[in-house]
């Protein structure tokens, strides 16, 4: 193990964090090097430095402490019982490695996670220590996003909230039981525990902010979580219910979702085979319709199919709107904002875009299509002043008319 | 229209616009030539090194209006959206300005409507320049060079497509206020040597320096990040387009990682594999199959698989770890020393161990050969972890109510997790399928023990062995 190089650290230590789904790096403080010593800005939008082939964005070195792990977590590659070969920074190690990366642009920051070694405390603390280093000794100013460790002293996650700009607990499967069966050491209420300690603390600061101008920023990007989808037995109507009560508990930013995918030196206790990635996608898709389209989780259910999973072969909002078709549809001329934002193809954009263009003509299908993406998936939900879908939004086979053609997924599809 | 008369009808105009990206000073002709009430058809726009317009010849000297003419309108949205279309390498893009400023004269509105082709025509311009802006502050790739005096220098190439050198100097400057830097394109090139910029003529890719010992492990990251599971190709293109991978030093690695991601991901589902077929619907199916499994390696050994016995519906399963030399010789479980312990002390509970389903944790002979004998071995938690797939198996179809693990191994076997005997004993633990699972020690555990400490432990064996009888009488009940 000493001889390691930081080249084959870091090959093990950032494949080990590949399976991690937050890269993002925005909605920080806007924060910039001028005036300081060392290096780094936020200016409110994440970059995306690079893109690896399998289309996720590199924004941040994301990468473990180290990957030696006590606990045995079945759908981890890093749990005790693996046998993926073993490495650990020290804490000086990456915060040389992020300030290297940083320095030619290659990154925004830093995503630092790990095994928890010794203790929790030990290893939150060294964690910590990666902070303190780059922000303190090297002043910098660029974004770190600290994955905390649920069962370290709440003292250790405050100081931590300190230094990063977000922090995140991941609450890694969506149902108790499922937890308790591929977690075996963790313990779900532990977990909610610590994210509310740090929704907590994130209240206070921003409260102290607003009375005294040099109160200290805490995670200011707030705190998000992740959850494996497709490693129990969960649908996604129970998924999307979780995601829903951690939302409104602990004030979220954001809830990642991370497919299963086969790790290599699989636990036996792993399911079947891994969930197709359109699922994964299909989580998105509704967690977006929740943030930004007035969904409520509950309508978000009623889009599940018996089995309270959402299709794959067709969006959750158009799921939806084929279940409601009494509400469409729609007088693009007259509709609320609130119904043109159900129309399935029509998004936020398009939506505010017609309420402009409104105010100046009565709109066409023609100006429609001006303002769109897709006009075919359109169509049957809405009204203009030339066109009436009449028969169409009634026709039963209308989901096979808006369902894209069939195409294959996965290389490994079932 | 007081300034009509400035106007000599049928003139054209040319404004040589000086430098490409120079906003204020379109903004400032712009204004007079609406003044003067010159419409746009009369106006060619030029820029330097383009050829210029049919009727450039024209007359260049430009109306002045009156000092009492009146304002221009133009909307702050509009002029957010010129200021960056004027960016765009687009050769009619200040025609274009010009026309909507005009326009708005008349139609203050305009800009909202965003079917009118020029509104359109705006928008694209606008968003291809942020687009182009947005790359620029992702894909400048420093070199590190060290210069004479010892400091750092960090230079990059870059190849814009539009005019967007300048607008961006300040993103750099914030983010690295405190380096000394220079950013070099065909366009131009920027220096910031930590207090002052400085602009320079246009660069060629052989002025920038050819490599940085940073890009290994900048690779070796990109490398490592990606997950050959999750191959994503278009939507990385659409993100990263192939024109912007010439400059980009991890984009060499993509061909390769593409190409090989496949066989990866093959060779993780191939390991994956049994998990992948469907659990066996037998006793018999699983017996059969355990003789073939070589999911670790004791299944390799020079050994037979054992599997349990017992009726299909029995209401006690106890579990062992695993089965011993004789055990293995006769392919039966608890046929050892051991076995015979335990059968005289379930007798003694008043447990028939015909009506028990017996097996272990894990179902080859784990040993070391020394000589002719072999000795035992206890199994890795991964080798246990891999076997209770098949002790799943069996527990689905015998559906026990009771479920006696015999030492920490068989718990494991069970529970996925290590537990500490002390603290799990004499009680039971729910199980997901409604049963329970007592955990007490192992047999063999007992004959390794003298004296006092045997007639201790064999106290508290029977103990155990006696509530997990009265347990299971209570449940028949």
């Amino acid at each position: 193990m000493p001889h390691q190089t930081i080249l084959q650290k870091l090959e093990i230590l950032a494949d080990a964090a590949k399976y991690d789904a937050s890269c993002a790096s925005s909605g920080t403080a806007k924060k910039n090097s001028l005036g300081g010593k060392g290096m780094g800005s936020t200016e409110g939008m994440g970059i995306c430095h690079a893109y690896a082939p399998d289309g996720r964005c590199i924004s941040l070195l994301k990468v473990l402490l180290t990957n030696h792990c006590i606990f045995d977590c079945h759908y981890c590659i890093n749990r005790k019982s693996s046998n993926v070969r073993r490495a650990r920074f020290t804490p000086q190690e990456v915060a040389d490695l992020t300030l290297s990366f940083y320095k030619r642009n290659y990154i925004e920051g830093l995503f630092l996670s790990s095994g928890i070694i010794k203790s929790s405390n030990h290893t939150m603390e060294q964690m910590v220590e990666t902070a303190r280093i780059l922000r303190e000794e090297h002043d910098f100013r660029g974004y770190i996003h600290l994955k905390t460790i649920p069962e370290a002293d709440p003292e250790l996650i405050r100081q931590a909230g300190l230094y990063a700009d977000r922090l995140s607990i991941n609450v890694e499967l969506p149902t108790d039981a499922g937890l308790t069966r591929l977690a075996p050491d963790k313990d779900a209420r532990q977990i909610e525990g610590a994210m509310g300690g740090t929704k907590m603390a994130i209240v206070e600061a921003k409260d102290a902010k607003k009375r005294f101008k040099h109160a200290p920023r805490f995670a200011p990007a707030g705190q998000s979580t992740q959850m494996i989808v497709g490693a129990d037995a969960a649908s996604d109507a129970d998924i999307v219910g979780k995601a829903s009560r951690l939302y409104d508990n602990f004030r979220l930013r954001r809830v990642y979702y991370s497919a299963f995918s086969p790790i290599p030196d699989a636990s036996a206790v792993l399911p079947l085979k891994r969930p197709p990635l359109i699922r994964e996608h299909r989580l998105y898709q509704s967690d977006w319709l929740m943030r930004f389209y007035g969904y409520q989780p509950g309508e978000i259910m009623q889009a599940t199919g018996a089995d309270g999973n959402l299709p794959l072969d067709i969006d959750p909002k158009l799921a939806w709107a084929l279940k409601f078709r009494e509400q469409f549809p729609v007088d693009v001329q007259r509709a609320s904002k609130e119904q043109l934002l159900r129309v399935p193809g029509l998004g936020v954009k398009a939506v505010s875009r017609i309420l402009i263009a409104r105010r100046h003509r009565t709109l066409r299908l023609d100006d429609i299509a001006k303002l769109t993406v897709s006009l075919g998936k359109i169509r049957p939900f809405i009204v203009t002043c030339d066109w009436r879908p009449t028969l169409l939004t009634d026709r039963a086979d209308l989901r096979r008319l808006l369902a894209p053609k069939q195409e294959q997924l996965e290389l490994f599809a079932a | 229209m007081t300034t009509m008369q400035n106007v000599r009808l049928g003139a054209y105009y040319a404004v040589h616009i000086p430098r490409p990206d120079d906003f204020a000073f379109w903004r400032e002709r712009a204004r007079m030539l609406v003044q003067c009430d010159v419409p746009p058809d009369r106006v060619a726009w030029t820029e330097p090194g383009s050829s210029g317009d049919l009727f450039a010849g024209g007359d260049t000297r430009l109306p002045v209006p009156d000092r009492d003419a009146r304002p221009i309108r133009a909307s702050k949205r509009f002029l957010s959206l010129a200021r960056n279309a004027v960016l765009h390498s687009d050769s009619e893009r200040f025609a274009l300005l010009y026309r909507l400023v005009w326009r708005q004269q008349t139609q203050p509105r305009i800009t909202e409507d965003k079917t009118d082709p020029d509104v359109r025509k705006l928008e694209e311009l606008d968003k291809n320049v942020r687009r182009d802006s947005h790359k620029m502050h992702a894909f400048v790739r420093f070199r590190q060079v060290k210069e004479q005096d010892g400091e750092e220098h960090y230079v990059a190439w870059f190849e814009p497509d539009h005019h967007i050198l300048r607008a961006n100097a300040g993103f750099f400057k914030r983010r690295f206020a405190n380096m000394r830097w220079s950013i070099l394109t065909p366009r131009g090139t920027l220096h910031w040597d930590g207090s002052t910029m400085r602009e320079g003529p246009p660069a060629q890719k052989g002025d920038a320096p050819q490599g940085d010992p940073a890009e290994d492990l900048w690779k070796t990251y990109y490398a490592s990040i990606f997950n050959p599971a999750r191959l994503k190709v278009g939507a990385m293109l659409s993100e990263m387009p192939k024109k912007y991978w010439k400059n980009l030093p991890e984009a060499s690695l993509i061909p390769d990682l593409i190409a090989g991601a496949q066989s990866r991901e093959a060779m993780m589902v191939a390991a994956g594999e049994r998990a992948a077929s469907d659990r066996p619907e037998t006793l018999e199916a699983i017996d059969r199959a355990i003789h073939q499994c070589r999911q670790c390696p004791i299944g390799g050994l020079d050994n037979q698989a054992v599997m349990g016995e017992g009726p299909a519906g029995a209401a006690l399963m106890i579990v062992g770890e695993q089965p011993g030399d004789q055990e293995d010789r006769a392919g039966r479980p608890f046929v050892g020393p051991a076995g015979q312990l335990l059968d005289r002390y379930i007798e003694q509970a008043g447990i028939e161990r015909r009506s028990a389903y017996v097996t272990n944790a894990v179902k080859h002979f784990k040993f070391v050969q020394r000589g002719k004998r072999r000795l035992h071995q206890s199994p890795t938690a991964k080798e246990i972890d891999t076997c209770r797939w098949w002790l799943e198996s069996e527990r689905a179809l015998v559906q026990p109510k009771i479920v006696l693990a015999l030492g920490a191994s068989a718990a494991r076997g069970i529970l996925g997790k290590t537990v500490s005997m002390a603290k799990v004993r004499g009680a039971p633990i729910p199980l997901e399928d409604g049963s329970e699972l007592w955990v007490t020690a192992h047999p063999a555990y007992l004959l390794r023990l003298d004296g006092a400490a045997h007639e201790e432990q064999a106290a508290l064996f029977a103990r155990d062995l006696a509530a997990v009888k009265k347990r299971l009488a209570g449940l028949e009940a």
